[in-house]
């Protein structure tokens, strides 16, 4: 077993797959010879050739829409978007095509894609590179949205939605993807998408959050513990569809929640989950919902940036107002 | 079968590696600012001021007081010779590594570095007021020079819009609405593209199979002209032909400089993973601030000791800049909510508030 990051956990994912699926590809902006910007492809083209491990010409919905043809016909592409805030160009062939195509031929023709793209700031990115635009995605119909904070679970997670028949957004946590190690078992056991992950049992509050805000949720149950308050941290981990069923049988046993997530607040993902308790666990809530997320902002630029990502001092009061 | 159509595509330059005058020139058709010395000097020492700027900016970020930056390095006379060529009530659409462009049009070095190390308010220029920001989603910034040139159009103004535009940019679908919108609308813009053979890690043999880029211009029934890149005499000239053509209502044109990005893609990419340093070396011999000091030094508008000297004053010039921006406090966090309306809801300044608490209390864990 190899100790591993998130970056490199995607990385052995990707390769496992690829010797084992002949019709997997890679293709994006520099994936191939420099191994993407952030080095999640690193020495696949090396490995796989310049025929399964694509560098493509600078361009979107390009990518997108090859690879709506691409899997269409047999292959499943795993394309990279070099950061999200440059995935609105592949946004019709998303919308359009690739989440519609099994529907609108009654499943004769179908989009088995993952696109891969960073999510999240807090590194000291220039403009737009630091954006968590999920719930644009979530609302979309046919499509997977899914968001590892883990490297067993980036890992697990990207064989499944490699092998998924229909596409997957997959979110890759930026901050986190050297955060820390983690022992992963090289075997391509895939983890079950469109299910949540309890990180760690608590009776007191329900935190339900994802992707890098998973390690300031932790914190804060750590300082919460200190103080003898035990919370339930859900990592959602796919955020579309969502897996009610876990949320509502902690918030059955908490009788409290507090939605963390560090996309603005507005139409986040959070909203649907607080509708969904409130839709099918209102009688077990002791306290209102609280939701720690960014501002309705555009994410401002480093200097600030600290600021906009929800810290572990939010978090904590977060969870007290539900128990006070 | 017949031809119903064929193209081609000229390719201007004056100047050889050496500064010298290419064999074959007819000197008569040199533009007159190349009659005019105190220009020419102008030019070359923004050139000379731009390059240490930018090894500045590339120190400030190694020592980790300034961002992610976008290296200008081999583009100096791409730049300035283009931005010589404009007007000052023209307008720009730049893209990130337009350093010497902006630094020509007046945005003061202290905004630059404010920008780059992450304070929106660098955006803010003093001088150039109605020049769009730098633009980072590739392509975008082409359609919103034909905007602005539409404007013009409409509202019969004698002004162009120039969008900057890289070689990996062309393959954008954005680039090539922008082009055709253009053509049909006749509109006074020029497309500048900056085609220093790298897109990060992807070169033009990969971003493309056309020969040129300037010659995208023909789909979209526009004239496409080529020029070094690290000539500035060849750059400032086609630049102003094409203005010249606009501002007589004669429609676009794409302009293709041929260049080369000596750094790397930004100070967070390491390009020795992907190019040789044979290459690099060879782009060193043909770069452009030797080719036109070289010029100046034959017509003996410079010497040793000027060059000394001027390179002194741009040190303290770049030092005082850097000063003030270091001397810049950190936004407040209220600065993320400003400016996103006219008229902020109320929910916003609910959140605004809230910020502020936040922020103190984060301040107070220390
Ligand atoms: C729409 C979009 N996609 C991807 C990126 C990430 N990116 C930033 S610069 C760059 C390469 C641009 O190359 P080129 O247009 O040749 O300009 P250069 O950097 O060489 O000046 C890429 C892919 C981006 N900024 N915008
Ligand atoms: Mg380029």
């Amino acid at each position: 077993m190899a100790k591993v990051t998130l970056i490199e956990a995607i990385n052995m994912a990707h390769a496992w797959e690829m010797s084992h699926d002949a019709s997997v590809v890679a293709l994006g902006q520099d994936v191939g010879r420099n191994g993407g910007v952030f080095r999640a492809t690193q020495g696949l083209q090396k490995t796989f050739g310049a025929d399964r491990v694509i560098d493509t010409p600078l361009a979107e919905g390009m990518i997108a829409g090859l690879c709506v043809g691409m899997a269409a016909q047999g292959l499943k592409p795993v394309a990279e978007i070099q950061f999200m805030g440059f995935i609105y160009p592949a946004m019709d062939q998303i919308v359009n095509h690739m989440s519609r195509l099994r529907n609108r031929t009654r499943g004769r023709l179908t989009c088995p894609v993952v696109i891969r793209t960073p999510h999240g700031g807090g590194i000291h990115s220039p403009e737009h590179h630091s954006e968590s635009v999920e719930s644009m995605f979530c609302h979309v119909p046919g499509l997977r949205v899914v968001c590892p904070s883990s490297p067993a679970r980036a890992y697990g997670l990207l064989l499944a939605a490699i092998r998924e028949p229909d596409p997957v957004l997959f979110l890759e946590p930026v901050r986190i993807y050297r955060y820390a190690r983690q022992d992963v078992e090289d075997n391509g056991e895939a983890l079950p998408l469109d299910v949540c992950y309890v990180l760690r049992e608590g009776g007191d509050c329900t935190l339900v959050t994802w992707g890098a805000m998973t390690v300031e949720s932790l914190k804060a149950a750590d300082e919460l513990a200190k103080q003898g308050i035990y919370v339930e941290v859900i990592d959602l981990a796919t955020l579309s569809p969502i897996d009610a069923e876990t949320i509502l049988e902690s918030v059955a046993k908490t009788g409290r929640l507090v939605i963390v997530h560090e996309a603005a607040r507005n139409v986040g993902v959070g909203a649907e989950i607080a509708a969904i308790v409130a839709e099918h666990g209102l009688y077990d809530l002791e306290a209102p919902i609280q939701r720690v997320t960014g501002y309705d902002t555009i994410v401002p630029l480093a200097r600030l940036e600290h600021d906009y990502v929800p810290s572990v001092a939010r978090i904590v009061t977060a969870v007290r107002t539900t128990l006070s | 079968m017949n031809t119903t159509a064929q193209f081609d595509i000229q390719y201007c330059q004056y100047l050889d590696a050496d500064g010298r005058f290419l064999p074959d020139l007819d000197l008569s058709t040199l533009p007159s600012f190349a009659h005019d010395p105190i220009e020419l000097v102008r030019m070359y020492k923004m050139m000379v001021l731009v390059r240490a700027f930018d090894t500045k900016a590339i120190n400030l970020q190694r020592t980790g007081k300034l961002g992610t930056y976008p290296p200008a390095a081999g583009h100096e006379a791409a730049q300035v010779g283009a931005a010589a060529a404009l007007n000052a009530e023209d307008v720009i659409a730049p893209v990130y590594r337009e350093i010497g462009t902006q630094m020509w049009r007046g945005v003061r070095m202290a905004e630059i570095l404010r920008y780059w190390g992450g304070d929106e308010s660098g955006n803010d220029f003093i001088n150039t007021r109605h020049d769009f920001p730098w633009c980072v989603p590739i392509a975008t910034q082409t359609l919103h020079a034909a905007g602005a040139a539409f404007a013009f159009k409409i509202r019969n103004e004698p002004r162009c819009a120039l969008a900057y535009i890289g070689d990996g940019g062309t393959s954008e679908g954005t680039f090539y609405e922008a082009m055709n919108v253009a053509g049909v609308q006749q509109l006074p813009v020029i497309f500048y593209v900056v085609n220093n053979r790298w897109a990060i890690s992807t070169p033009l043999s990969q971003q493309t199979a056309a020969h040129t880029l300037a010659q995208k211009a023909i789909a979209a029934g526009i004239p496409g002209i080529q020029v070094d890149g690290n000539d500035l005499l060849a750059v400032r000239h086609v630049i102003e032909q094409a203005l010249a053509r606009a501002r007589r209502g004669e429609g676009p044109t794409v302009v293709e400089a041929l260049t080369y990005r000596l750094s790397d893609h930004t100070t967070a990419d390491d390009a020795s993973r992907y190019r040789s340093t044979h290459e690099v070396e060879q782009a060193w011999n043909i770069e452009p601030m030797k080719r036109m000091r070289a010029y100046l030094e034959r017509l003996q508008l410079w010497d040793d000791v000027q060059e000394q000297s001027y390179k002194h004053e741009c040190s303290q010039q770049i030092e005082a800049a850097v000063s003030e921006y270091l001397a810049t406090p950190t936004p407040p966090v209220t600065a993320m909510f400003d400016y996103l309306f006219a008229h902020p809801p109320q929910r916003l300044l609910d959140q605004r508030d809230q910020a502020m608490m936040n922020s103190r209390a984060t301040d107070n864990h220390g």
